[in-house]
């Protein structure tokens, strides 16, 4: 199979599978549902993770409203508590596992090949596997709610033993489906890493790929060291219900801090698997709207690869209250403040990078900033929560909902949002209507804030988190929180709308859609060919 | 023009970020404990320092957005490394963490310090309620949110301390340091006093420790902060603080009320009594799970109204209350009530709703079963 490439070089090997796939194509391909059913492209694959992750948003979203409604005022209203701790568990396993990871995996799907300019990811058979198994998890999930008892109710953290002895009896069709996402979170991230590491244009060094490609491999590795202890962590539950083991159950002789400290193992890496690549999207946004290069390309990459590797040691900050020994409190207290530094290094970065650019403000922009901004404020209230003492004020009350909140979603979710702004016209061949696309980012800007601030001053007062009714104090922070809440959940069907008539038309856009945008993606036609970089392209590296 | 709206804009935001961060409602609580005040200082501290450096940073980067737009002009410069900086921006933080580290540490080792208490107290949460014994002086009660049902629905208008309210707080000394041993009998809680800067998990198989030395007497109001089930919102905890004399006197009426119950295990009881007494301990501890109509909640909580196998087998429903079901979310209820408790809501609960059994189960009888 005709390897014209010169001899040992890492692209020969890919180059063949890409025959391979070429081969069958002589075949006319299968029209309708069967398509999307059998595809191994990675663009109409990257679009199916994104058009999945859209639906689960708003799935998810209405869940959050349904929260949002039932604590608009004092008193308990609409739903029974029973019904609402279901709602909050439901709206954090979806919003983390079915929103927000298959979105940024999506993005990786369609744009990591475009811009290592490799002709489709490593494993593409691999790669249709790996997302249809989300639909099946999640509608799975999703029906555990019709079942006798209900579905979830113990926090999308199933702190054992609210998750094992004292859960619903559908539980293990929840650790059942969970498992199933996981194992297409990890075939995906063994896809990327493939793709990244063997089909890098030639010429193209590790330290010349765009950072959304560094921060994508640096999550993939993540992904693999920890959805594997996630899976160890429900194996355990499924045993302790239906094997009568007693890994969390005291009366057995079992630990259920075990359990905490298991999860949280995985669950830290989990939430900068959650950010790393929204780092990626705004370092790739900013330069190209303050046309200028990147400041500190280098220590971006490093900084990236320093939080990698602190995540695995600040675990127990989400357990100071649960009486670790001192030692232990100190420990984690410290490598937690460390976190702060790579994350500085990160923002100064961004900022500087605008200092004497030549600043526009196109919709993707706006989301960028908006993500530094709002990101930044999360980081901040992330240090105060890092500081062990205080945290046994703050800890489980809203303002750590607050926290987490602005890193998901004036973060993550602002640079998925960002990234789909800036590559929709590479995907569509149009421009999103600018017009439509300022008034989601002001609406989102507005309810996003309106939401999660007060949410701070309520958990300083004293609201604890996950409860269905609150003393009389809290009233006004909650009634603005929930109308926050509406607007923008309200704010996102402008940008369904917007997405929609970016597909059927809209200003044309050239290969390279935006002036100041530099990766290989740019190289390629608008909207993007279904077959991309059959040749492998002529990629120059900048000078160092 | 444009660099003074910033600077207008930033003094604005900081202005108005002052009241805001001294108004109290808005803010951690000071509290009444030594601790306390640090934790709160420590909160300000890093509060102020995220504040400063957010000024800064915010600052710079609005001054480039609006100083170097394309459309006033700007053109870009080229530099895009400059390891000087980058040095003095991961040292700097480092530093200041440093400076942060030093005090949070100081203030960490003496919340850990619980040695020399005078007054012992073993916090025990259960689904919905929180149980406190002052060990070693045989004093032991449940406490229970005592917010209506009819508050919470709406039926009624609703007080002051809504759902911070409960029937029995737990009475405190001032100027005593007090430890805490924290467990649970369920899943685990967390009990939670912000004037006292105490929140410590409570979890089954394990017993935490905390402690507390109050300066000031008055009622202190807290929550369960860890999703305990269905009712985590409504296990409110409520601490008085008494002068010390106060606190003594006290106690040493709950003692002897504890002696006189005692003493009423070995006396027969009418049927009349055991059922008033039984249709209180049912209301606060039965109550929340099996429903206040003995209906209950199937699958998870079952109906105990009209249960045939409770109407027929006596033996069956004392070993269910002594002893619990295990896997499930009925805990043994052997070492947490009393004898006379027993009897009498065994009794309750098999003559109300119609179950009418006519039993009157005596408080010797469960005496001598829980001695076996």
């Amino acid at each position: 199979m005709a390897p014209k490439l010169p001899p040992h070089h890492p692209l020969e090997q890919s180059t063949s599978a890409v025959a391979g796939g070429q081969a069958s194509a002589h075949h006319s391909p299968p029209r309708g549902i069967m398509r999307w059913l059998l595809t191994t492209n990675h663009k109409e694959i990257g679009s199916l993770y994104l058009i999945f992750s859209l639906v689960m948003f708003f799935i998810g979203g209405i869940f959050a409203l349904v929260v949002r409604a039932e604590l608009f005022q004092p008193g308990l209203q609409l739903v029974q508590p029973e019904f609402f701790n279901q709602m909050t568990t439901m709206h954090g396993l979806i919003m983390v596992f079915g929103a927000v990871m298959p979105a940024f995996t999506g993005l990786a799907n369609w744009m990591i090949p475009l811009q290592v300019g490799a002709p489709d990811m490593a494993l593409p058979r691999l790669n249709n596997f790996s997302f249809w198994l989300l639909p099946v998890a999640f509608a799975l999930l999703l029906s555990t709610m019709l079942m006798p008892g209900g579905g979830p109710n113990f926090g999308w953290t199933f702190y054992a033993p609210l998750s094992t002895t004292y859960a619903p009896p559908s539980t293990t069709f929840f650790i059942l489906s969970l498992h199933i996402a996981g194992i297409s979170s990890i075939l995906g991230a063994i896809n990327i890493v493939a793709t990244i590491l063997n089909m890098r244009a030639p010429g193209m060094r590790l330290m010349d790929m765009p950072l959304f490609v560094w921060t994508w491999l640096i999550t993939a590795f993540l992904l693999i060291a920890v959805m594997p202890v996630l899976a160890g962590v429900i194996t355990m539950m499924l045993m302790d219900i239906n094997f009568g083991t007693s890994f969390f159950n005291a009366a057995g002789g079992g630990d259920p801090v075990l359990f905490q400290h298991l999860f949280w193992f995985f669950g830290h890496p989990e939430v900068y698997i959650m950010i790393l690549p929204a780092f990626g999207i705004v370092s790739a946004i900013i330069p190209t709207f303050a046309r200028k290069r990147l400041f500190g390309y280098a220590s971006m990459v490093y900084a990236t690869a320093s939080i990698a590797v602190l995540s695995f040691l600040v675990w127990a900050h989400h357990m100071f209250v649960v009486g670790l020994p001192l030692v232990a409190e100190l420990f984690f207290m410290y490598t937690t403040m460390l976190i702060a530094v790579p994350t500085g290094v990160k923002v100064f970065n961004w900022i500087t990078t605008l200092f004497r650019g030549s600043i526009t403000f196109e919709p993707p922009m706006l989301f960028a900033l908006a993500f530094v901004v709002l990101f930044t404020i999360g980081g901040f209230s992330g240090l105060m929560l890092a500081i062990a003492p205080a945290d046994f004020q703050y800890h489980d009350t809203y303002f750590v909902v607050a926290h987490f909140h602005y890193v998901l979603v004036p973060g993550a979710v602002f640079a998925i949002m960002a990234g789909v702004y800036y590559w929709l016209p590479k995907w569509t061949g149009h421009y999103p209507n600018v017009k439509l696309s300022q008034w989601h980012f002001w609406l989102s800007v507005i309810g996003v804030n309106l939401t999660f601030f007060p949410m701070h001053f309520s958990g300083l007062a004293g609201m604890p988190r996950r409860i269905p009714d609150y003393a009389l104090q809290f009233a006004d922070f909650n009634l603005v929180s929930s109308l926050g809440a509406l607007l923008f959940g309200a704010s996102q069907l402008v940008f369904v709308a917007v997405v929609i008539l970016c597909v059927r038309g809209g200003e044309k856009a050239p290969a390279k859609a935006w002036e100041g945008a530099e990766d290989l993606e740019w190289s390629v036609p608008s909207p993007a060919p279904l077959h991309t970089f059959d040749t492998p392209p002529n990629f120059r590296p900048h000078e160092h | 023009m444009r660099k003074s709206l910033v600077w207008m804009t930033g003094c604005l935001g900081f202005a108005l970020m002052v009241p805001l961060a001294m108004a109290n409602a808005w803010n951690m609580p000071v509290g009444v404990t030594d601790v306390s005040r640090e934790i709160h200082s420590l909160h300000m501290i890093i509060f102020w320092i995220c504040v400063v450096i957010g000024v800064v940073v915010f600052g710079v980067m609005f001054y480039s957005l609006f100083r170097f737009r394309r459309s006033q002009g700007a053109k870009a410069s080229n530099f895009h490394e400059n390891t000087t900086v980058e040095v003095i921006w991961t040292a700097v933080p480092l530093l200041i963490l440093v400076g942060m580290a030093i005090p949070a540490t100081a203030t960490l080792k003496k919340m850990y310090d619980a040695s020399d208490a005078e007054l012992d107290i073993m916090i025990t949460g259960q689904q919905w309620r929180w149980r406190y014994e002052y060990l070693g002086e045989d004093v032991a009660f449940n406490s229970n949110m005592s917010t209506p049902r009819a508050q919470i629905q709406g039926d009624e208008p609703r007080g002051e301390h809504y759902l911070l309210e409960v029937d029995e707080p737990l009475v405190l000394p001032v100027n005593r340091k007090v430890r805490f041993l924290m467990t649970a009998d369920d899943v685990i809680h967390s009990w939670w006093v912000p004037d006292l800067a105490v929140k410590q998990d409570t979890i089954p198989g394990f017993i935490n420790e905390n402690w507390v030395r109050i300066n000031e007497p008055g009622i202190y109001r807290g929550q369960c902060t860890e999703l305990c089930g269905m009712d985590h919102g409504f296990m409110p905890i409520v601490v008085e603080a008494l002068e010390e004399e106060e606190f003594d006197a006290w106690l040493a009426e709950r003692k002897e009320a504890a002696e006189q119950e005692a003493m009423g295990v070995d006396r027969e009881w009418e049927l009349e009594e055991l059922m008033e007494r039984g249709e209180a301990v049912y209301g606060s501890i039965c109550a929340s799970c099996h429903q206040a109509e003995g209906q209950g909640a199937p699958p998870a909580f079952p109906a105990l109204a009209d249960n045939q196998q409770l109407i027929d087998d006596l033996d069956w429903h004392l070993d269910k209350i002594l002893n619990g079901v295990s896997g499930s979310a009925m805990p043994a209820f052997r070492g947490t009530l009393n004898p006379v408790e027993i009897a009498a809501v065994t009794t309750w609960t098999r003559n109300a709703w119609g179950n009418d059994t006519g039993d009157a189960v005596q408080p010797a009888e469960i005496a001598e079963r829980l001695s076996d």
